[in-house]
């Protein structure tokens, strides 16, 4: 595996790993993991670094919804320039072209259910090329960035075993 | 009720009393546990409750069911290790039985039983119970805990029926390299040794492929491997190892297996299946965190001044702690709630060391090595 490979394997895992524990894990020397994050970082493979939140545990939290939309295309608006429009909304958290019933799946975070509503039907709704759109709120997450969201330490095995 | 001679004087296991100080706490992070921290592959899971739900609760045949062992064979071809389904394979309850049924198979009453130390400690009660005796053969630090040809004869190996072999090894990780064991072969053969080869760690290797005495010239026809999905799958608690090697020694264990066990468990059976045809990314990236946990380990002992040899393969380091290994896991238990195993449990050769099982997160690891360096610090 290539230096960037691992050092990109950890901090898929973790990314508030320093460098120096990153060196010990991979067998790298320090300042050939600063290089390879700065790689990332400068190739576009590593966009940013964020906290796997539950926002349902924070007071005055915020409400997350997918929505499904659905464009019409003409010869000078394609998926790009319609993903463009959409995506300056700071809203918008994630953006995605999926294939099936649907064009764009958006995820937007929002104040409150009201929040998102009036700005699906006032900002999104409205584009020229948006011909539907379909809002699901997220109701509950149990799994989030790979992490379940679960209370506690359920390791149960004996604490010495040979 | 009066009691059997052979039960009384069996001895405690030396890591009880470590168990029962560590239970005593209730804020220790435990570097002691033998098992991986994982838990078994879900898809393996969904299909031993796939079996309970279609009712598959009878015994299966006393070999193990025929699927799992052609998936055993096949599985083993990437060891080079080859073994016929219908007859060269055993399915066992946990590997342990598979290991007790070897000794059971394979030693008369007086026979010698030679075993390298530092190691699991579970061989030598085994060869007692079966009537052997054990010869133990130091491996040393400076071999990296590899046994050699020279420790053997320096023992008297020569004289020894049986050689047991376990590598990856608990509790060193140490591995062996087939340069390695070619010369141990040579010497097995010289000297008309049988041996078997407890391989249970062989899925947790690091850098190198695992090696097996079993692929040696002349070596199939006198090894009898043991195995299992414990250690590569996350299943300790499902109970199910297996037994390769020549039909007469698999012949004789099953004779013993079907009086004694009748079949291994079946639920975890299916379970095996489907790790066996499914779960070999998820073994992978289990591999890979613990590769990543090793080298933290190792490289953090090292800066604390406890000198560890890289081990190549199962989940443990070894560290050296100097002098008195149980006062030193006793002291550092009591000081920093750290609980680690002291290697002098595991038999000759292991004192002066620590055994450090990284089967556990890495958040953990990190705060458990800072509290170590604390305490060699205060020393």
């Amino acid at each position: 595996m290539d230096a960037e490979r691992e050092v990109l394997d950890v901090l898929a895992r973790n990314a508030r790993e320093d460098i120096d524990d990153i060196a010990a894990q991979t067998g790298l020397d320090a300042a050939a993991v600063a290089d390879a994050i700065d790689a990332l970082e400068a190739d576009g493979v590593v966009h940013g670094y964020q906290a796997v939140v539950d926002w349902d545990r924070v007071d005055e939290g915020k409400i997350r919804a997918v929505v499904e939309i659905n464009v019409e295309l003409d010869r000078e608006t394609g998926y790009e320039q319609v993903a463009d429009r959409i995506a300056k909304f700071p809203a918008v958290d994630a953006l995605h072209l999926v294939s099936g019933d649907y064009d764009f799946a958006v995820e937007v975070l929002g104040e409150n259910m009201q929040d998102v509503s009036e700005f699906i039907s006032e900002q999104v709704a409205p584009m020229p090329a948006v011909t539907q759109t379909v809002t699901h709120y997220i109701m509950e997450t149990y799994k989030d960035g790979g992490i379940r969201f679960e209370d506690g330490d359920d390791d149960d095995r004996l604490s010495v075993s040979p | 009720m009066r009691l059997s001679d052979r039960a009384r004087t069996l001895p405690e296991s030396g890591i009880r009393k470590f168990f029962e100080l560590a239970e005593a706490r209730d804020d220790v992070i435990s570097l002691g546990v033998g098992e991986p921290d994982f838990s078994a592959p879900w898809t393996a899971r969904t299909a031993a409750i796939d079996s309970l739900e279609r009712g598959k609760t009878s015994y299966t045949a006393n070999r193990g069911m025929a699927a799992l062992r052609e998936r055993i064979a096949d599985h083993h071809e990437r060891y080079d290790q080859s073994y016929a389904p219908e007859s060269e394979i055993l399915v066992t309850t946990g590997a342990s039985e598979a290991v007790d049924l070897a000794f059971r198979a394979l030693v008369d009453p007086g026979d010698t039983v030679a075993v390298h130390e530092p190691t699991y400690i579970s061989y030598g009660p085994g060869i007692e119970l079966a009537g052997g005796e054990q010869l133990t053969v130091p491996t040393r630090s400076a071999d990296d805990f590899a046994l050699t040809r020279e420790s053997l004869e320096a023992a008297g190996a020569a004289e020894a029926d049986l050689l047991v072999l376990c590598y990856p090894n608990n509790p060193t990780g140490a591995t062996m390299t087939d340069e390695e064991y070619a010369e141990v072969a040579a010497f097995c053969r010289e000297e008309d040794l049988r041996v078997i080869a407890d391989e249970i760690y062989a899925a947790l290797t690091y850098g190198a492929d695992h090696a097996s005495i079993a692929t040696q010239p002349g070596m199939r026809e006198r090894t009898v491997v043991v195995n299992g999905f414990s250690k590569a799958y996350a299943m300790t608690g499902l109970r199910l190892g297996y037994a390769l090697g020549p039909a007469e020694a698999i012949d004789a264990m099953n004779r013993i297996h079907q009086y004694t066990m009748l079949s291994a468990p079946t639920t975890p059976q299916y379970a095996a299946i489907e790790a066996l045809d499914r779960c070999d990314d998820e073994v992978t990236e289990m591999v890979e965190e613990y590769n990543r946990r090793r080298r933290l380990v190792v490289s953090r002992f090292n800066e604390m001044g406890l000198d560890t040899f890289e081990p190549g393969g199962a989940f443990y380091a070894f560290p050296e702690c100097g002098g008195d290994d149980e006062a030193f896991a006793e002291a550092l238990l009591e000081a920093q709630g750290v609980a680690v195993v002291p290697g002098s449990v595991f038999g000759d050769g292991g004192e002066g060391h620590l055994r450090v099982s990284y089967a556990t997160s890495m958040r953990e690891l990190k705060e458990a090595t800072d509290r170590i360096a604390a305490f060699v610090e205060g020393r």
